[in-house]
């Protein structure tokens, strides 16, 4: 084969590849904008006759999305700055401060990543009741607010920080909490990052446990909402279209603002060990 | 002495929630799955039960179980390797020296990942529908037979396959990318002056160097693709004729839909012992094959 053609070849591949990935999203966006009815129509339509903004203001007007809106922000946000937190200071403990049975510890921790979340959720669900959690931002907040995938991508990253940095500190006489605030922290600015979208878009999407937790419409998610919309309106296919819109907009903006972070931490959770 | 208390400090908001809302659940579902836990023990605890194995044997007699689980293996038998050869496929792709506007194309490619699965599953619900799909369309168009995607026992699974390929592939592919990257480039120019094909190359070069990444990437996307739920909930609510009922689809209607917790424990103790062994025994192969 000449080299042209295989550029020709290769080029060509890659945009047959990138339009069966991108289409269905460009396609949602049409059809979010078409007129009711519009969708089940022959031929289907790939553009709206008419754009209209009826079914975003049906979604939002009538069917309580900006709650759902709402309600993913907010538990999306709180799991991200307290989980992060939590992650941060138990890496940095788990990769440079010395205490008694860190390793045995760790190694619990990384044995437990082998156990799928499922397994725990039925008692979870029990445990959250007798706690009075259930069907609250809490049910689904809490049991989020430390990974193990989290601790172990700071620890990673944190065995890198030379110990002198925190030894010279210490000799000055500054405390653990002042190093870890003012020496460590900046030092995992870029991890934190990665980290931090990591999480919110795992709280985002996360499906099958806010779907148990949350039992009453006024605390749903934008997945489950969607879901459960999706099952009352199974015609109305131009409403689900900007539901979709609504659910994942925020989620594509912000990893294609913090892209390089987000794929460098995809690449430091699976190189293992 | 001070750095030890720090330290216990520093690690001890993360154990608390680990411990409290994962570890200790863990081990409670296998309390729970030897017990008889239902809506009355939900209602009053004194009406639980010790049944011992009694849920894993009727499990094990109900047909609806053994079509779960074999629901489930069929979508990780036959998507898994999809999965791979999609991912290896667009990895290559983007890693030729021939390829332009590479940042462009790996940002597409991998879009389908960060997607919330509910929203792209009522996409390509939409774009499966038999009747006013695009698909479908396209299909009768080029004068091929028309398919009801999500509504034959025997499409359901392959459709809901594809668009599990769709959505996940990029994932993988950016693990695969840094795998290629990682090949020196002398030993392909040492093939290439010896006269070794394309073909050749890939098969002596590429996919040996890629073992190691190989194995940790199909380990990984097994144990995922056993997790199936959110995508027969969605499309299909598990048929049509439960076609499509997964072993976690099972457990969640068994637990939260007719609050048999115990029995719905035992379903996910299965689930995880099946894992962990066919995760264990690929481990054990790969190694075997470095030593031959």
């Amino acid at each position: 084969m000449s080299p042209r053609m295989a550029k020709a070849l290769i080029n060509g591949l890659l945009i047959g590849g990138a339009a069966i990935a991108i289409a269905p999203l460009l396609y949602m966006v049409s059809v979010s904008f078409m007129p009711q009815g519009q969708a089940s129509s022959l031929p289907p339509p790939v553009l709206p006759t008419h754009a209209t903004l009826d079914n975003y203001r049906q979604l939002f007007l009538n069917a309580g999305m900006g709650r759902y809106l709402f309600n993913s922000l907010l538990i999306s946000t709180a799991i991200t700055v307290i989980s992060l937190a939590f992650n941060l200071m138990a890496g940095y403990a788990f990769a440079k401060l010395e205490f008694k049975g860190r390793q045995r510890l760790f190694q619990v921790l990384l044995g437990a990543l082998v156990i799928p979340a499922q397994v725990a959720m039925l008692p979870l669900f029990l445990l959250l009741k007798y706690m009075g959690l259930v069907n609250t931002y809490g049910a689904v907040i809490v049991p989020a607010l430390a990974t193990i995938f989290g601790i172990f991508l700071v620890r990673q990253y944190a065995s890198g920080i030379p110990d002198d940095l925190m030894e010279a500190a210490r000799i000055d006489g500054a405390g653990e909490f002042r190093i870890f605030a003012t020496i460590v922290m900046p030092l995992l600015k870029p991890i934190m990052v990665t980290l931090a979208i990591f999480t919110f878009l795992a709280a985002w999407n996360d499906f099958m446990w806010p779907l148990i937790a949350l039992t009453g419409q006024e605390h749903y998610t934008l997945p489950i909402a969607l879901a459960s919309l999706s099952r009352e309106h199974v015609q109305d296919s131009e409403l689900m279209m900007a539901g979709s819109v609504v659910t994942i907009l925020p989620v594509l903006v912000l990893f294609l603002a913090l892209q390089r972070y987000y794929l460098e931490g995809l690449l430091l959770g699976s190189v293992k060990g | 002495m001070n750095t030890t208390r720090a330290a216990w400090l520093f690690v001890t908001p993360a154990l608390i929630i680990l411990g409290l809302f994962f570890l200790l659940p863990v081990v409670a579902a296998l309390f729970l799955s030897v017990t008889d836990y239902d809506l009355y023990a939900l209602a009053d605890i004194r009406n639980l039960r010790f049944v011992a194995l009694q849920n894993y044997w009727s499990l094990l007699q109900r047909p609806l179980f053994w079509s779960a689980l074999g629901h489930t293996v069929y979508f990780v038998v036959v998507g898994v390797p999809l999965s791979l050869i999609a991912s290896l496929g667009a990895a290559m792709l983007l890693n030729s020296p021939l390829a332009r506007f590479k940042p462009f194309f790996r940002t597409a490619l991998f879009a389908p990942v960060v997607t919330t699965v509910v929203a792209v599953a009522v996409i390509w619900r939409y774009l499966f529908n038999t009747k006013y799909g695009l698909i479908n369309y396209v299909l009768d168009s080029i004068g091929m037979p028309t398919v009801d995607w999500l509504g034959d026992p025997h499409w359901a699974m392959p459709t809901i396959i594809l668009f599990a390929v769709w959505k996940n592939f990029g994932y993988n592919m950016i693990i695969f990318m840094a795998g290629l990257q990682a090949i020196p480039g002398d030993l392909y120019e040492a093939a290439r002056i010896d006269g070794a094909s394309a073909i050749a190359q890939f098969r002596h070069i590429t996919l040996p160097m890629l073992k190691p990444t190989m194995v940790m990437v199909s380990i990984l996307t097994v144990s995922g693709y056993f997790q199936l739920f959110a995508e027969p909930y969605v499309m299909t609510e598990g048929g049509p004729l439960q076609s499509t009922t997964s072993v976690l689809y099972l457990m969640y209607e068994e637990g939260f839909k007719w609050w048999n917790l115990g029995s719905a424990s035992a379903v996910a103790f299965i689930l995880f012992v099946i894992m962990f062994a066919v995760t264990a025994a690929m481990l054990r192969l790969s190694k075997r094959g470095e030593a031959a």
